[in-house]
């Protein structure tokens, strides 16, 4: 019996009533409890009807790496400890980029299980505290490491090579590639939170503006793509990927309140509700079903459309897993929005942006808002979250009906994937 | 009397590599190859798998060319001004491996065609981190 087929069904509904988050950016003086004590923070702080901190019975929190990155281990009990929560059980759970998409789901069926009615889960990561080099090797250790890192692949370079399997396969060119980065951009300028809170077009009459100041020779760009063609100001980190198509270094953290669907009531009028959870498992690039795709995103968007009872058609906004601007192509054709090779043709309709039929990354994405790579899976479900409650601020989509949403999370370069659907309650 | 059968794991591998072989494994049950060393068969589970030499041709399926170096490889002067070529390789037995690509201008990788032939070249082993690498054929 395939996956897909079997029944897979929440013991109880669950819902999430409260969201918060830290600034994403790079923040020398703050380590991982300070980011997450933060978000939580920000959360209790923008409850509805409030929330006392002893009302959390559980709480995952994602991390990839935060003894490699700060030397400390067993993070978990430390952040509970920071915000006042022992003995409340904590655990970490580490999938790689998809680690707190997997602690939202662990909170979830912790909840659905009965055991729990009130789980806190998020997610977080200290990541410029090592320097670049450092934090290439930290990475690539979420590849593998007997088969995949011997030959010298990174994280960016395992992306590059879907990217150039993409541009063979499909009439995907690297124009496509850079617009997808110009559209996460524009959102992120809309996003407070976010590490590049500026389009590309700003940073590009910035650098201008700079070079003139300093009485040097200013470059004559005439617009973002002008810009990001200029090997000098976007170089080359894996061709065909270049530094404006990878998400940044980020220190973040992010979480969200989740309780069981029947006690929602008393914490807001307006939940979100968990209409679907899937998550999968896949293979490295060089054992993959195909070089152009992600099968664990296939089989996780499977899962969450099936228990959610909906189709790819039917989801309104999404925020997926642009660490790459090609990943952000290729999981759009993996979620079902666009047929295979059709991704790039949706960005240069303008389809995936604010304003078109299938908005993507309204938060900016991991490119703009940053890529904390911990924090990522739950600071996608906060836009989705902000978004169905009507509460995005200047990036507010203007579909007034907005029921649906979708985030799509993938650990390493597909090792594992967690999506889910969310419904406006 | 014949070497006796090595067990099924990375240290076999890279030992048959110093060896100037590149081997995986073959599943007795269902016939897939694997060119990764697994006790057991990923599509049918059978435990009964056995060592398989490929001939070191095959085809360059995608690559990058990366000038933004791990330690490693930052240590033997690849970086920003010395970008490296590596991709998947498919073997013309059908499996796929990672592997350097040597012998190609990383500098230029528009003019690396697709699918370019490969063959495996194990001269310049590094017995500390030994891993497959390829030259155009």
């Amino acid at each position: 019996m395939s996956s897909v087929t079997r029944k897979r069904q929440l013991g109880r509904p669950v819902s999430i009533v409260g969201a918060g988050m830290s600034q994403f950016g790079a923040f020398r003086d703050l380590t991982s409890r300070d980011l997450f004590a933060a978000a939580v923070q920000d959360l209790t702080a923008h409850m509805d009807q409030g929330i006392d901190v002893a009302d959390i019975q559980c709480a995952y929190v994602g991390n990839y790496s935060s003894d490699l990155f700060e030397g400390q281990g067993h993070t978990g009990p430390i952040l509970a400890d920071w915000l006042g929560m022992t003995p409340t059980p904590i655990t970490r759970i580490e999938n790689a980029c998809a680690s707190s998409g997997s602690a939202l789901r662990e909170g979830i069926m912790a909840i659905a299980s009965g055991l729990y009615d009130v789980a806190l889960v998020g997610g977080v990561e200290k990541m410029t505290s090592l320097p670049t080099e450092g934090v290439t090797d930290v990475l690539a250790s979420a590849a593998d490491g007997l088969y995949e890192v011997p030959a010298g692949l990174t994280f960016p370079g395992i992306y590059a090579a879907l990217a150039k399997a993409h541009m063979d396969r499909y009439e995907t060119s690297l124009t496509h590639l850079l617009k997808v980065g110009i559209k996460n951009h524009q959102n992120g300028a809309l996003n407070p939170k976010a590490q590049f809170n500026q389009s590309l077009r700003d940073i590009m009459v910035r650098r201008q503006a700079r070079a003139k100041e300093r009485g040097e020779v200013v470059p004559a760009w005439q617009d973002e793509l002008d810009f990001l063609n200029d090997a000098q100001a976007n170089p080359w980190i894996a061709w065909p990927l270049r530094l404006y198509d990878c998400a940044p270094i980020t220190d973040g953290a992010s979480c969200v309140l989740l309780v069981a669907s029947e006690l929602a009531g008393s914490f807001t009028d307006k939940p979100v509700h968990i209409a679907g959870t899937g998550q999968a498992s896949g293979r490295p690039l060089h054992d993959a079903e195909e070089l152009t795709s992600l099968s664990a995103a296939k089989a996780a968007a499977a899962q969450a459309y099936q228990m959610a009872g909906v189709t790819a058609q039917d989801i309104q906004v999404a925020e997926v897993h642009d660490c790459f601007t090609i990943a952000e192509i290729i999981a759009t054709e993996d979620l079902g929005f666009f047929a295979p090779g059709e991704g790039p043709r949706a960005v240069d309709e303008g389809r995936t942006a604010r304003t078109g039929d299938k908005p993507i990354n309204t938060s900016g994405g991991l490119k703009a808002k940053g890529h904390p790579v911990g924090a990522s899976g739950v600071a996608q479900v906060i836009e989705v979250f902000h978004q169905l409650r009507g509460e995005a601020g200047p990036r507010q989509l203007s579909n007034p009906n907005l029921e649906l949403g979708l985030t799509h999370n993938v650990g390493g370069t597909g090792g594992t994937c967690v999506v889910h659907v969310l419904r406006r309650g | 009397m014949p070497d006796q059968p090595k067990s099924f794991t990375a240290a076999s591998y890279n030992a048959y590599l110093k060896e100037g072989k590149l081997m995986g494994v073959a599943c007795r049950n269902c016939g897939k190859l694997s060119a990764q060393p697994r006790p057991l068969c990923p599509v049918c589970h059978s435990r009964e798998v056995e060592w398989r030499q490929f001939s070191g041709r095959g085809r360059l399926s995608t690559f990058t060319c990366i000038s933004v170096a791990p330690a490693a490889l930052g240590k033997q002067g690849y970086g920003r001004n010395n970008p490296y070529c590596t991709g998947i390789v498919t073997l013309e037995e059908g499996p796929r491996v990672s592997a350097r690509i040597l012998g190609v201008d990383a500098r230029s990788p528009q003019n690396i065609p697709p699918d370019l032939p490969v063959a495996l070249d194990l001269s310049e082993l590094d017995p500390e981190r030994p891993a497959p690498v390829f030259r155009p054929a």
